[in-house]
């Protein structure tokens, strides 16, 4: 296996001093590698997702990306770490006063002040092209664009800065299967197009995560109840992890 | 009677709690200042927004209270024969006290809601969050820049908020009771001092700074849906008049005891 991008070490979280929701995470998750994160509602993936990115710090152990350990990053320098993320949010949360080429340009205003506003136009066209998106959609706001087409903004906003990783929050949910099919197509070819970057999917999707990822983190109760291929999914004998196959499968 | 006291401990800690945050939130948005990336474009948009867009509400309302003032004021002194005095005292009151409260007051509900509410709704739509994972400061893209425009704005707006209201005033002591137009400038240009007008717009100014953090860092820490933002809005609001309020006559008594101790009187 190649080396990890992402490495948690017995991650656990706390929110009230009491109940765990993190008993104690390890996971490593390869380079390049497209790893997708399943489990049922309330099982810890968000909270594994925002110590991913920073948002939560861990009561013990240890959050390693690329080498670094963020969870002992100052503000300041976690703040410039995430440059290295690019995240397609579940609502997309697209910023609601700005249009869909403004959306996309942000983060190249905000950290590649050296280009110009000619460079800033053609990356931020080039993004939203490879996501699939028209022109003429440009010069909308988030609100005058369908649900699909949010999530077409969202990533071509999370890949303008060209992160190393890619991070897609239950980006499915609430989608209409056919819209669902679409946004997994897209992050499986955005995926392939990229070669190098690491992606994680949050995803209660099942269906999606064996179709796309080439590993699966199945969470359980605040814990990895399996980790591996989703041929390794599909040998497994825990009797949850044969429910959720049993189930994928049925959807296949 | 312990369940009330306890309750009111309870109140009084949470309380002392939050101001305690709300000073640190103040604190760390201010050292934020002079951090890179300059954020001078957006306050300019802000003070747009809580400047440019005021003005209107400012002059409509500063004329009717420059005209009711002037009415009370009349009537009573001309009981006791001083209708000559109507100019300066509606003068000294505005600059120094109706103007800043006032102007807080509207600035707070127009401009300071709406920060709350937009802040409050960019949290629970995960922009905010957005923001942080695109490697932005967030405090330093959406509070700096606001607190900041709001305590360059309010100065200016009291300023106006002042002018118009003397307007309304002369023109009821010129045009509606008929005093004289000479006497009624020769006794403000006695009695009225720069110092009453710069007290104004020092008071407006820490205004501004109140309701600005008070909104925003309950918009910033909303919780709990469209239902929090609504929370967020209100409570943000309602506790930034009642400061000002409060606060006006703290600031004013200081100032008195400064003017004390430099030896002026009045």
């Amino acid at each position: 296996m190649s080396e990890a991008a992402i490495r948690l070490v017995d991650l656990k979280k706390t929110f009230d001093g009491n109940d765990f929701v993190l008993k104690g995470i390890d996971l490593e998750i390869p380079k390049g590698s497209l790893t997708a994160v399943i489990g049922f509602s309330g099982t810890g993936k968000s909270v594994v997702l925002k110590h991913i990115l920073g948002l939560y710090k861990p009561t013990s152990g240890k959050v390693e990306v690329m080498g670094t350990d963020i969870s002992t990053l100052k503000p300041d320098d976690l703040t410039k770490f995430r440059c290295n993320f690019g995240v397609l949010f579940q609502s997309a949360a697209l910023f609601d006063d700005m249009t869909v080429l403004e959306n996309v340009c942000f983060p190249l205003l905000e950290h590649r002040r050296e280009l110009s506003k000619k460079q800033v136009l053609e990356i931020a066209d080039q993004k939203l092209r490879l996501v699939g998106l028209d022109s003429k959609h440009d010069h909308k706001l988030p609100s005058q664009i369908s649900g699909g087409m949010q999530k077409r903004t969202g990533l071509a906003r999370a890949l303008a800065l060209d992160p190393e990783i890619l991070i897609y929050d239950e980006p499915t949910t609430g989608l209409d299967p056919i819209l669902t099919e679409m946004v997994d197509n897209l992050i499986l070819d955005t995926h392939k197009l990229r070669e190098g970057t690491t992606s994680v999917m949050v995803s209660h999707d099942l269906y999606a995560a064996f179709r796309i990822a080439d590993y699966v983190a199945m969470l359980d109760a605040g814990r990895v109840l399996l980790w591996g291929t989703p041929k390794d999914f599909e040998k497994s004998d825990i009797e949850l992890v044969r429910k959720f196959v049993d189930k994928g499968m049925k959807h296949q | 009677m312990m369940t009330v006291l306890t309750s009111v401990r309870n109140k009084t800690v949470e309380f002392t709690k939050e101001v305690g945050d709300m000073v640190l939130f103040l604190g760390e948005s201010l050292r934020l200042i002079r951090a890179k990336p300059s954020r001078f474009p957006e306050i300019i948009q802000h003070m747009e927004f809580i400047g440019n867009q005021s003005i209107g509400i400012i002059m409509l309302t500063s004329l009717f209270t420059g005209l009711a003032l002037s009415l009370q004021i009349y009537l009573g002194f001309k009981i006791v024969n001083m209708a000559n005095l109507v100019g300066p005292t509606v003068a000294l009151g505005v600059s120094r006290e109706l103007g800043p409260v006032l102007t807080g007051l509207i600035v707070a509900a127009r401009a300071g809601g709406a920060m709350a509410a937009r802040l409050g709704t960019m949290r629970v739509n995960e922009q905010i969050d957005a923001l942080d994972v695109m490697g932005v400061n967030t405090k330093q893209y959406l509070i700096t820049p606001r607190i900041i425009a709001a305590v360059l704005c309010m100065p200016l707006l009291t300023a106006v908020f002042d002018f118009v209201a003397m307007v309304g005033c002369w023109f009821l002591c010129v045009y509606l009771v008929d005093l004289d137009e000479a006497v009624f400038f020769s006794r403000i240009n006695d009695l009225l001092e720069l110092r009453h007008i710069m007290e104004g717009l020092f008071k407006s100014a820490i205004f501004g700074l109140i309701f600005a953090v008070v909104c925003t860092y309950r918009g910033f820490f909303t919780t709990g849906g469209a239902r929090g933002v609504g929370e967020a809005t209100n409570r943000g609001v309602v506790l930034s008049m009642v400061l000002i309020i409060v606060l006006d006559y703290f600031l004013s008594s200081l100032i008195r005891i400064f003017y004390i101790s430099v030896g002026i009187t009045g």
